[in-house]
């Protein structure tokens, strides 16, 4: 469904953020990008959408090439792209609910935006999916009073009401408590999983990753150097990925903290 | 422990903050240089006393004047310019501020590619070049005396103002919210409506009630050149030394700037 060809990304005259990077995700897969700070993952995911405009290589999208698409094309197949962020980026002086009728803006007109008139479909889909986020209470509330858990359910909301078919997470749980991280990804999954979207879900959380993801992938330096299933990340490939350290005593930590959270 | 660390380290040196220029002696002979150009300067003020004795019995004649304004003998003059006055300013804020919008979105960098940004900052630096009281007497020459000049220099001036800071305002927002819109596909317009100007709506608001405020005592100064409204009442009052009369016209317009700072405030604290 998704299909990345030698795409590479340079900022700058030096910095080169992505190396060729060739990667092909069908729809339903959830997919963990994770590597060390600087690697590439946010990178790559922005490119994607073109919140970052890939130097060379091509992507594609069905049968679409994304990289090659003139403007008014590209904002109708970001509507089919939804995007979850670490810092949530809501609007933060809008209600819940503008919030996630934002989701829609690439479908109705200038005045229907500016108006807040979306159509009765939308308004209950929107409702439907505050529900399911678990927020149906808080559709009034204006985001900047929210916490921090509350406002990554209003953004899954958000990117769940344009429809996609490809969901981009950047670190949705990087600010959250472990327990919160938790249902968050659950959340995303789940849904993920009921609409058979694709997702690649970046995360520094790497237990977090494995439970979650059918596939991960590792980024080094804006290479791929892991590919392969939550199972064959042995402490071996974490070297791989993120340079020597004492794995077993970080999984011993993590399993601690498990129990904490279970008890 | 404590005895342990003083034995085995040497004492630390004493420390004092970095000069701000490391050489002493261009340190102290500048200090010396400046020393001297402001003697000197002091030196080539010449005092009047004799005008300075006259003065101060005219200011006393001026806080005399204060102490009994009087409202009533010229009240159609002081009432027209006082209406002519709020006028102008109301038609100035209102014009600059809608003309201002625009070209501080096209002033913001986060938002526009970079010939728009070039033009509109262009534009912002001719509005901030001159000081008010040129422009209006540049807008006297082009239009004739009047209320007019004053309308069109305070609503230039307002651009100037308004158009910049919304601009720095807007570079200033998250930029995360910004490409989350983006990302759903929105277009420049609706990214805009929908994301900036909800973010700076509160000091948009706040920065044009601060601009009617400036308005409404520019429309007092620039009345002195011909540009119409009180300050035209006002110079008229002061070169026939009707200091009463000119007493109750600056009390009046002390009066309407405190009630635009009350009014604001009570605006700025409802939008938050
Ligand atoms: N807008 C930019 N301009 C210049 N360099 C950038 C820009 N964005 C990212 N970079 C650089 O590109 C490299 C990859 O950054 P990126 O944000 O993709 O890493 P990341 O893997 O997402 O890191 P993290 O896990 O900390 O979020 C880094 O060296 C970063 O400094
Ligand atoms: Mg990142």
């Amino acid at each position: 469904m998704l299909r990345l060809e030698n795409v590479t990304k340079q900022y700058g005259s030096r910095l080169q953020a992505l190396h060729p990077i060739s990667l092909e995700v069908p729809a339903g897969q959830v997919l963990a990008l994770i590597g060390a700070s600087g690697a590439g993952k946010s990178t790559l995911i922005r490119c994607i959408n073109r919140l970052v405009e890939p130097t060379t290589g091509q992507i594609w999208l069905h049968q679409q090439e994304i990289t090659r698409l003139p403007p008014k094309a590209l904002r109708r197949v970001r509507r089919k792209i939804g995007m979850i962020f670490q810092e949530y980026a809501l609007i933060e002086r809008l209600t819940v609910m503008e919030n996630v009728l934002s989701g829609q803006l690439g479908s109705v007109n200038f005045w229907q935006s500016w108006l807040r008139r979306f159509p009765p479909a939308t308004i209950t889909a929107a409702f439907e999916l505050l529900e399911r986020v678990g927020l149906p209470e808080l559709v009034d509330r204006r985001a900047d009073t929210l916490s921090g858990g509350q406002r990554q359910r209003v953004g899954i909301a958000r990117a769940l009401l344009q429809n996609p078919n490809l969901l981009l997470v950047d670190e949705p749980t990087a600010s959250l408590d472990p327990k919160t991280a938790r249902q968050i990804m659950r959340l995303i999954t789940e849904l993920a999983e009921e609409r058979g979207l694709a997702v690649i879900i970046n995360i520094h959380d790497v237990p977090l990753a494995q439970m979650f993801a059918q596939r991960i992938v590792g980024l080094k330096a804006g290479q791929i150097v892991y590919d392969g299933t939550p199972q064959g990340l042995t402490p071996n490939e974490l070297t791989q990925i993120y340079g020597e350290e004492d794995w077993s005593h970080a999984r011993d930590s993590e399993s601690e903290t498990k129990v904490a959270v279970d008890a | 422990m404590k005895a342990n660390t003083s034995a085995s380290h040497p004492p630390y040196p004493r420390w004092s903050p970095p000069p701000l220029i490391a050489n002493p002696l261009l340190r102290w002979g500048a200090l010396l240089l400046g020393g001297l150009y402001l003697l000197a300067a002091f030196s080539t003020l010449e005092i009047n006393w004799e005008r300075v004795t006259a003065g101060i019995s005219r200011s006393l004649q001026v806080f005399v004047g204060f102490l009994q304004p009087d409202f009533a003998s010229r009240w159609w003059e002081i009432q027209n310019g006082v209406l002519e006055s709020l006028t102008m300013t109301v038609v100035a804020t209102v014009v600059g501020t809608a003309l201002s919008i625009p070209i501080g979105l096209g002033a913001a960098r986060t938002l526009v590619p970079l010939p728009v940004y070039l033009l509109c900052r262009g534009m912002i630096a001719l509005a901030r070049t001159f000081q008010e009281v040129i422009i209006a007497i540049f807008f006297v020459v082009l239009v004739g005396f009047g209320p007019l000049a004053g309308v069109l220099t305070l609503s230039f001036a307002s651009i100037g103002f308004l158009a910049k800071l919304l601009a720095e305002e807007i570079e200033a927002i998250q930029p995360v919210p910004l490409e989350a819109i983006r990302a759903t596909g929105a277009s420049w317009l609706q990214l805009v409506t929908y994301a900036v100007l909800p973010q700076v709506l509160p000091r948009l608001v706040g920065l044009i009630t601060y601009r009617f405020d400036i308005n409404l005592r520019e429309s007092a100064i620039v009345g002195v050149v011909g540009a119409g409204g009180i300050g035209a009442t006002l110079q008229t009052a002061f070169s026939r030394y009707d200091f009463d009369v000119a007493a109750a016209i600056l009390l009046i317009i002390i009066g309407l700037v405190w009630a635009t700072e009350v009014g604001a405030g009570a605006i700025r604290r409802r939008i938050q």
